[in-house]
């Protein structure tokens, strides 16, 4: 077991190194930040200046290694824009991300569960076809496509709900929606394939030859064990949902880390952009990295794989 | 996704080099793959069946006109006109082009750099085996759109950088699973054969390993396709894909986004409804082409 834990973290601590490195060089590659900072009426003076005050003189290596020191210490730079540091602005916003994707997540497991449950026990018939055409539609319709009609209804037509902004429960609605609706049909798909596989073993046939009720069947047994995949995968859509949502979040001008992202990128504040692809990375790693984990405490066979 | 097959005698193994095509065409669903064609009708021949030039104002139209069916359109601007009085329905028709190039070109540049290093990986092992493998980790590691958000911001717009930015994110896909399917492949019959009468690897990979992946890879390249379509939209939508005045439908949205609030709804719902429509066509396409290909996969 122990074997295994080293193995699978220094496979992460491998991945992230290589994670760093591409988001670094692609950074550096592709333009002069100094150049921005200063504007196009900036005098080399002042670009000179702007070099070396934000450290972009120094050789890539060196550039490099500093980046990684500040990053072990929580330090992701100061913000070009803002003129504060990044781990500040980026923590400010972030619960605002997680109150988002926490939201999503609910929708998404209170429309993938049931739906995918219903899907598999009433499988081939009406209803199975009608879920499977919802999973369809939630894989194939955008999410931020779901967010805009949302406003044009709710918020232009009905004016039920706000269509900007944050603060409120009627606030996070409409983007919690558009954010959930992709990872909804996910939820269904795998929910129904767990059940599927689980109401047909052995221990299933057995409790309906004993004669257990069959709503006991679905509930106690079936649906326990198909639900384990289903957290897993729950715990990472989280994460993703928390860095994909910044469509949504510039859309419904939800103050989170995804807008964020945006504005950093639209400014070239490139502290900004690297500080939270950076953590989006850091996020994902860590959760596959805890998931495998579990799953090795979980599952014996994974460990000696 | 390794695929399991009876183990046959070593004079049949002969005959598994060759692609399944016999019979493809069967049971194919007609309504996805129709407004795929269509899509693809379009594209090609938007020059003439667009009404009007896509970047240009509308002789005696006025700008945000309805659609025909709503109060105050014509029939002259069918599905009415946008907020510099360019023609709604031209814009779509040579959307349709951009969104069909991007997503056909993007899918087969990951596609082939995925297959390409799944295949070295599978069938090479060893040390890059893991290489590639710890490179497809640390991809794979940042959601697509943000690292497609984040390259396209530093490459710039254009449709020749949302290409280079897709192959540069989608090729993981296609490099684990091909990578799990040489890995069974390699120990089959026929190409240990040829193995032990001394062909050259590089023959072995041509002829025996990539036509037993392209079925795969054709599920995996339909399946694609429609997230292309979604990411270039996207990516259209920051203002990081397609530059203004190319019509792109994910740039209409943006567009749209400013006549939002005042009510010119359909702005919005007709490049998105588009965008839906192909998206979901495409990916019902590739659920056959996969049930097709693979009857194991059909429960999911």
């Amino acid at each position: 077991m122990r074997g295994y834990v080293v193995r699978r973290l220094g496979y992460s601590l491998i991945s992230l190194f290589l994670l760093s490195v591409t988001i670094f060089v692609a950074v550096r590659a592709t333009g002069d930040p100094a150049l921005l900072l200063v504007g196009p009426g900036g005098r080399p003076e002042d670009m000179a200046r702007a070099r070396v005050d934000w450290g972009i003189d120094r050789s890539w290596p060196e550039q490099y290694l500093s980046f990684v020191r500040n990053v072990a210490r929580g330090d992701f730079g100061t913000s070009f824009q803002y003129r504060i540091p990044v781990r500040d602005i980026y923590f400010q916003r972030l619960p605002n991300s997680l109150q988002l994707a926490a939201a999503g997540l609910l929708i998404s497991l209170l429309i993938g569960i049931p739906l995918g449950i219903l899907t598999a026990v009433k499988v081939d018939t009406v209803w199975d076809t009608a879920c499977k055409i919802v999973a369809m539609l939630g894989l194939s319709i955008p999410g931020f496509f779901v967010g805009l009609v949302m406003i044009i209804v709710f918020a232009v037509g009905l004016r039920w709900l706000p269509a900007a902004g944050s603060g409120t429960p009627q606030h996070v609605i409409m983007p919690a929606v558009a954010l959930g609706w992709y990872f909804a049909a996910s939820m269904l798909r795998l929910t129904r394939s767990g059940m599927l596989d689980v109401l047909g073993s052995e221990y299933v046939k057995l409790a309906r030859l004993k004669g257990t009720p069959e709503r006991v069947v679905i509930v106690k047994h079936a649906f326990k064990n198909a639900l384990i995949p289903v957290l897993t995968l729950a715990g990472v859509n989280f994460v993703i949902m928390l860095n994909v949502a910044v469509i949504i979040e510039t859309i419904f001008a939800w103050p989170g880390i995804g807008r964020l992202l945006f504005e950093g990128i639209s400014l070239r504040d490139f502290p900004v952009v690297q500080g939270v692809v950076v953590m989006a990375g850091v996020m994902v790693l860590g959760v596959n990295l805890l998931v495998d984990l579990l799953y090795a405490v979980i599952d014996p066979r994974i460990r000696y794989a | 996704m390794a695929v399991e097959a009876q183990p046959l005698p070593a004079s049949l193994a002969a005959a598994e080099t060759r692609i399944e095509t016999p019979g493809l065409l069967r049971d194919i669903p007609l309504v996805p793959t129709a407004i795929l064609l269509w899509l693809v009708l379009m594209a090609l021949l938007a020059g003439v069946l667009a009404p009007y030039d896509p970047t240009l104002p509308v002789a005696g139209a006025r700008i945000t006109q309805p659609p025909v069916w709503m109060e105050g359109g014509s029939t002259s601007t069918l599905l009415g006109t946008d907020f510099q009085g360019r023609d709604v329905l031209s814009r779509l028709i040579y959307g349709a082009r951009v969104s069909l190039m991007v997503a056909a070109t993007g899918t087969v540049v990951a596609g082939g750099i995925g297959m390409l290093l799944g295949i070295l990986a599978g069938y090479l092992g060893g040390w890059v085996d893991q290489t590639i493998m710890r490179l497809t980790d640390a991809w794979l590691a940042l959601p697509s759109l943000m690292f497609a958000i984040f390259l396209a911001a530093l490459l710039g717009p254009g449709v020749g950088n949302i290409i280079i930015v897709f192959g540069l994110i989608y090729w993981t896909r296609y490099a684990r699973v091909i990578r799990g399917e040489v890995l069974s492949l390699r120990e089959r019959d026929f190409v240990r054969l040829a193995q032990v009468a001394g062909v050259s690897k590089t023959r072995i990979i041509l002829r025996h390993i990539v036509p037993n992946v392209m079925n795969t890879w054709m599920v995996l390249a339909s399946l694609t396709v429609g997230v292309a379509i979604i990411t270039e939209a996207s990516l259209s939508f920051l203002g990081l894909g397609v530059p203004p005045p190319t019509p792109a439908w994910g740039l209409m949205l943006a567009e749209a986004r400013a006549t939002l609030m005042v009510g010119q709804w359909w702005l919005t719902v007709v490049p998105g409804a588009c965008i839906s429509v192909v998206v979901l066509a495409a990916n019902l396409f590739g659920d056959w082409l996969r049930v097709r290909l693979d009857p194991q996969q059909r429960n999911l």
